[in-house]
């Protein structure tokens, strides 16, 4: 189990990385649109028309993607990587924190090497659930509450529907924003700089 | 294991377990988190919508002002004179000849309704304050046919205490309006601001939506309505819903902004303006709206800004005190914390590749 040194593992499917794939060029343009709308100013970055055509279009095309993603969870092998294990996993989280935070930098072994049936180590689980599982269902939920404002929620304690729906959307939107600067971020952290961005192409994983 | 725990931990030990059982023992998936978001969404979307329970909560039923009975208002026993023949559409006297009771039909332009009148701005005044001191006897005489109708600077033009409403400035605004410049005389205040049932909305914001609806009634009285459309036109009722085909979520902005918010002319100095535009400049952006500087702010929400959390309502208040249904980015506090989480985290990932390369 210790000498992963020289291996290569075959960890993403093909379906993954075109999942993936989709999925991240779409985040990035729902991103660039959204705070276009957001904070247009008449304009910002992208045309408030085009912006607000591109963002519709790429939301439902996201939500397609997800449907894709949580069927394939669903039936086939790759969703026992997202089954979160609760008996001590505060304690196991605690220790990536910490490896991630000092252990890194006194160059200690990771402390949850990556495996065929261990792909995410407890905070990418951890991450990656609340992500896939909570911020992005969210997110297609009150996107399509947006689409469709005659079928918003009318009010809620003395607040708008359309006005409480919108908060969460854009709210989520955040939390799924800071979520890709810091997952981009911690796949600079492989066996080089590249070799997770690689990974995420060939499907193979280079280990440490 | 085997002691039972004590009292406090039982509880959250059978939550552990039981969430323990369904994610790890019972491998049951993460799945269920998204059903249950789905359900809960499902659930607002639908059965809360409509609730009772909901609607009483979001919206607490106002005293209604006409409830109260008409008599405590002052003059109202006066009023009651000409009312209780203007006041609905059937009169009737006995005719002095032969002793019988006529009913007959009143005008429809010269029915008052009680409870209009006693919710107007004008409802403390006596019928004669404008009409004719002639008329208190019945039949009517001929003559008062002739009877100039005062328009709304005859009385509150140039008056101080009315100053801030800027009748002059409203007439000035009016003049130059589409209405005024197509129909000139025809058109007067009193085709939008019928003094008898006219009532102050701009400044109680409470109840936005009332006021949206009130406005936009005042439009759709002659613009949803043929009859009264061809009393000043020709031409057939254009349909508006198929002239507004090109505004996505068209009920959606119907119920949410007046009329006047993209056909009017928007003068900073008016509480409300009154430069109706010809239909080719009608404000037709999204961005328009859509955007910080919002032409919105200067008409419908100028008096919503001012508002405060008491008024609004907790969520209201603390999340959307300066906001409208165009976007949460007029929240400066919550913009400036997710700013401030988002600078954080790049100072942080700049640390740690800092710290990366050092160590390397």
């Amino acid at each position: 189990m210790n000498n992963h040194s020289s291996e290569r593992l075959y960890l993403y499917p093909l379906w993954i990385r075109i999942w993936h794939m989709i999925n991240a060029v779409l985040c990035l343009i729902l991103i660039i649109t959204g705070l276009s709308i957001q904070f247009s100013n008449p304009s910002v970055v992208v045309k408030f028309k085009t912006a607000i055509s591109v963002h519709n279009i790429a939301g439902v095309l996201l939500a397609i993607n997800y449907i894709a993603f949580f069927i394939g969870n669903l039936f086939t092998t790759n969703g026992h990587h997202y089954i979160m294990p609760v008996r001590g996993f505060f304690k196991r989280l605690i220790i990536q924190i910490r490896y991630y935070t000092i252990g890194i930098f006194k160059k200690e072994n990771p402390p949850f090497p990556i495996t065929p049936d261990q792909k995410f180590n407890p905070l990418q689980q951890f991450t990656y659930v609340a992500t896939m599982y909570l911020l992005v269902p969210l997110i297609v939920l009150s996107g399509f509450g947006l689409l469709y404002p005659e079928m918003t929620l009318k009010s809620l304690l003395g607040a708008s529907g359309l006005e409480l729906t919108d908060f969460l959307h854009v709210t989520v939107g955040f939390f799924i924003t800071l979520f890709m600067c810091i997952h981009i971020y911690f796949c600079t952290i492989g066996k080089t700089p590249a070799s997770n961005f690689k990974s995420m192409i060939n499907g193979f994983h280079e280990s440490h | 294991m085997g002691q039972i725990a004590p009292t406090p931990f039982v509880i959250p030990d059978l939550i552990i377990q039981t969430i323990h059982f369904m994610t790890y023992e019972a491998n049951v998936r993460p799945a269920w988190i998204v059903l249950v978001l789905l359900l809960l969404f499902i659930l607002a979307y639908t059965v809360l919508n409509d609730s009772p329970l909901i609607q009483s909560i979001s919206n607490p039923p106002k005293q209604n002002i006409s409830r109260k009975g008409f008599s405590n208002f002052k003059n109202s026993a006066e009023n009651e004179m000409c009312l209780k023949c203007h006041g609905q559409s059937k009169y009737s006297y006995t005719n002095k000849e032969n002793g019988k009771i006529i009913v007959k039909r009143m005008y429809a332009e010269a029915i008052v309704n009680r409870d209009d009148f006693y919710a107007s701005n004008h409802r403390e005044f006596k019928c004669t304050d404008c009409h004719s001191e002639d008329y208190i006897s019945f039949p009517h005489s001929g003559d008062l046919r002739m009877e100039a109708i005062a328009t709304c600077v005859d009385c509150h033009g140039g008056d101080e205490k009315y100053a801030k409403f800027q009748f002059e400035t409203i007439d000035t605004a009016f003049m130059a309006s589409v209405h005024s410049q197509k129909h000139s005389e025809e058109f007067t205040c009193w085709m939008c601001h019928d003094p008898h049932t006219y009532k102050i909305n701009a400044r109680t914001t409470e109840n936005l939506k009332e006021t949206i609806t009130y406005d936009n009634l005042i439009c759709l009285n002659c613009h949803g309505d043929n009859n009264n459309y061809q009393l000043l036109s020709n031409k057939p009722n254009p349909n508006l819903l198929q002239k507004h085909d090109w505004l996505p979520n068209q009920s959606s902005h119907f119920t949410n902004v007046r009329c006047i918010e993209c056909h009017t002319r928007n003068e900073d100095t008016l509480i409300v303006a009154h430069f109706i535009t010809p239909k080719n400049q009608a404000v037709k952006k999204c961005e328009s709206c859509h955007s910080k500087n919002s032409i919105l702010y200067a008409s419908l929400y100028k008096h919503q800004i001012k508002q405060n959390i008491e008024k609004v309502g907790i969520i209201k208040g603390l999340f959307f005190s300066e906001t409208a249904s165009i976007g949460p980015d007029r929240n400066n506090s919550l913009n400036l914390l997710s700013f401030l989480i988002m600078g954080l985290t790049v100072i942080a990932i700049c640390i740690h590749v800092f710290l990366r390369i050092k160590n390397k």
